[in-house]
């Protein structure tokens, strides 16, 4: 850049010849170089504001553009995550305590069809009528001849099913990929597993929900992604399972029952090992429920944990374990038996008659309705209704399963001295096998309150504390004298200590009254009784045992065998030693080569 | 000196370049690998969840009660009862005589049994 000098010599020296200042010219050059300078520098600071601008806008540019990007793209997975697919199924396996698969899922295809795009409707019907026989081809064939855009066919799909399809080569027939709820096992824990059915359905999915039991009761904690597939581990054991089902079933068809139910409960943790209700039916194919007649007719119905039986002298032992806490009586005070006991309009009678007296063992051991009554009057009706409801029996189970809530014990109305009573011996109060059981494993395990459950338990729940460990003693000793000289001298299983009481009542009339040929056979069993590990409940309903000269159907003759025949091959399966010398020792030796 | 050093850093910019590119491309290659080894494994879980379902299935104690009944003659299995438990003491061990080894001043870890069984 040339410098413009502020006094040029020339016009100074014409402006001195003119006489003229020449400061003037000075100050008008000056003014000129800053009206220079100035215009240099603001279009200096305009051109980086432009700049800036530019920037600016690229920025925005780049910003906008993203914004654009992420709004329009489709989601994907992320690509880098390791652990990517845990989760293959929907929703999680159901295990018993040893891991074996109870529930599971199977990848299947439902099949669907879009009439308008089918090219030949007869034959499309006629060839889906010949593989699904239970589809009927004119019905097919209106259906796709009809207005509907979209027709489900069948929900689910076996492998060779769906290629048979496929080579009909109709392209109007088309498959949805399915998730399929799998019961391996069939009819085993029918009744605890429940069973599962779609729920919302989709062409590329459908849930999969659970519609009873366990399914049902848990169903959020199945589908529940955050889990990341774990099974749901229940405290049943399937070879247990088996093998009870196999027993109690071969028991009602030789005592002529219409119904059965057992529940295997272990006695320090509550844990339920076996839950058994005859007739059962195949979650798979989940009947559908009676629409006439009782719901307790039903395959469907859990007789272990929805019936609601009076469960006769079984109860005895609640009266006598609450005299004993109280210390009205000692196992050896004398009871009066002397029959019949009248109160009111109402007569107490005995099976047989026992005599004057008999000691309170005794009572239990000979099963004297009349002794339990005199023990239940000096309890009295409130003292006695506390206790049964801290034993859990006057309320629903605390069990998980969806059924279980609403399954109330039938109490009189008006709990009276008289009901105080009845209810002692097991008459007037309707409770579940399933009750009976946590009440007994509570009185006899160490005295503290036991809950059942169907999870995996690792150690005692430390109930509230309803009798002391020494009552707790008596009650097994005299159990185990019920086996030993009672009633129930048929439960006897070697090695086992098998103690127990045995339970007959007289079944309610519908229309009131009791029959007289129809009972509901109970047998609660403890074993081993000196330090019990579990608890068993078996209950017949109307069983009859016909090989004596006139039929019988007390528990004695009826639910007592089968129950140690249960007690015979559930024990050694869950581990127990029987405390005997082995019959034949030469085998055993075999068998460690 | 000053084009030198212009000419190692326009080499040391292609250079990068060239290294950047390469790890794009070989980054992507194993993140396609990953995805592909992701489709196998939860294929491969797929079909473990079948074998599985199928092991449980062809394992259902209905059915193992029938093969052993079936092939009883053969087998000879019955249910697992109470008397076919024992005691160690009641297994013949083989007499301590008939060992092989010829061993002195061993220990007997076994003290518990019963004498006369420790003297076959």
């Amino acid at each position: 850049m040339t410098r413009i000098p502020l006094r040029p010599l020339a016009r100074i020296l014409e402006a001195r010849e003119k006489g003229e200042n020449p400061d003037a010219i000075e100050r008008e050059n000056r003014g000129l170089r800053n009206a220079r300078i100035r215009e240099g520098a603001r279009a200096r600071s305009e051109g980086r504001l432009v700049v800036l601008a530019g920037l600016f806008f690229c920025a925005f540019l780049v910003v906008g553009g993203r914004m654009a990007a992420v709004s329009a793209s489709v989601p994907s997975e992320p690509r880098v995550q390791t652990q990517g697919a845990a989760i293959v199924m929907a929703r999680a396996d159901i295990t018993d305590r040893n891991g074996r698969i109870l529930a599971t899922n199977l990848a299947t295809h439902a099949l669907y069809a879009q009439p308008q795009q089918m090219v030949d409707k007869a034959l499309a019907a006629r060839e889906l009528a010949r593989i699904f026989p239970d589809l009927d081809e004119a019905r097919l064939y209106e259906r796709f001849t009809g207005p509907a855009k979209f027709l489900w066919i069948k929900r689910t799909l076996s492998p060779e099913q769906k290629q048979a399809v496929f080579d009909i080569g109709e392209p109007g027939l088309m498959f949805g990929p399915r998730e399929m709820r799998l019961y391996p096992n069939g009819p085993i824990m029918a009744h605890v597993l429940g069973g599962a059915g779609f729920g919302r359905e989709g062409v590329n999915a459908a849930e999969v929900i659970g519609v009873a039991g366990v399914e049902r009761r848990f169903d959020t904690f199945l589908r529940d992604p955050a889990n990341n597939g774990a099974a749901l581990a229940l405290s049943l054991d399937l070879t247990v399972q088996a093998a009870v089902e196999r027993v109690l079933d071969g028991g009602m068809r030789m005592m002529d029952a219409k119904g059965a139910a057992a529940v295997l409960m272990d006695v320090r943790t509550g844990e339920v090992i076996s839950l058994v209700s005859l007739p059962d039916f195949d979650p798979n194919h989940r009947p559908a429920p009676l629409t006439e007649g009782r719901q307790e007719d039903s395959p469907l119905f859990n007789r272990a944990v929805q019936g609601l039986y009076e469960l006769g002298s079984t109860f005895k032992l609640f009266a006598v374990a609450q005299a004993l806490e109280l210390g009205l009586v000692t196992p050896d005070s004398m009871i009066e038996t002397r029959g019949p006991l009248t109160w009111g309009r109402y007569t107490i009678r005995d099976f047989h008659d026992y005599g004057p007296e008999l000691s309170v063992t005794d009572v239990l051991v000979k099963s004297s309705n009349i002794g339990t009554a005199k023990i239940a009057g000096m309890i009295g009706p409130l003292r006695q209704q506390a206790f049964l409801a801290e034993l859990g029996l006057t309320t629903p189970p605390l069990i998980e399963l969806s059924e279980a809530p609403g399954v109330q014990p039938l109490l009189p109305d008006n709990w009276s001295d008289l009901s105080a009573m009845t209810i002692s011996y097991g008459h007037g109060l309707s409770a579940s096998p399933l009750h009976l059981a946590a009440a007994y494993a509570s009185l006899v395990g160490d005295g503290t309150r036991v809950t059942p459950t169907l999870l995996r338990a690792e150690a005692p729940t430390g109930g509230a504390r309803l009798v002391s460990p020494e009552v707790s003693g008596i009650l097994r000793d005299t159990l185990r004298d019920v086996v030993r000289r009672g009633t129930a001298t048929l439960g006897e299983v070697p090695g086992y200590e098998v103690g127990g009481k045995t339970g007959s009542a007289d079944k309610h009339r519908p229309g009131g009254g009791y029959y007289d040929d129809r009972v509901i056979a109970t047998f609660v069993s403890v074993f081993p009784a000196t330090d019990p590990a579990y608890v068993l409940v078996v209950t017949l309903d109307e069983p009859v045992e016909t090989s004596g000269a006139e039929p019988r159907r007390t528990a004695g003759w009826t639910a007592v065998p089968v129950a140690a025949e249960i007690i015979r091959r559930a024990a050694p399966l869950l581990g127990l030693r029987p405390e005997i010398a082995p019959v034949r020792p030469t085998g055993v030796t075999l068998t460690s080569n | 000196m000053r084009t030198v050093l212009l000419f190692l850093s326009a080499l040391m910019v292609m250079s990068l370049a060239y290294w950047a590119y390469l790890e794009n491309y070989r980054t992507k290659a194993a993140l396609d690998r990953v995805e592909k080894l992701q489709y196998d494994i939860g294929r491969m879980r797929e079909e473990l969840a079948v074998l599985r379902a199928e092991w449980a299935y062809l394992n259902r104690p209905d059915r193992l009660r029938d093969l052993a009944d079936l092939n009883f003659d053969r087998l000879g299995l019955l249910p697992l009862m109470p008397e076919q438990f024992g005691r160690v003491d009641q297994i013949a061990y083989p007499g301590i005589a008939a060992s092989p080894l010829n061993l002195t001043g061993a220990v007997d870890v076994m003290a518990d049994r019963p004498a006369e069984e420790a003297r076959e």
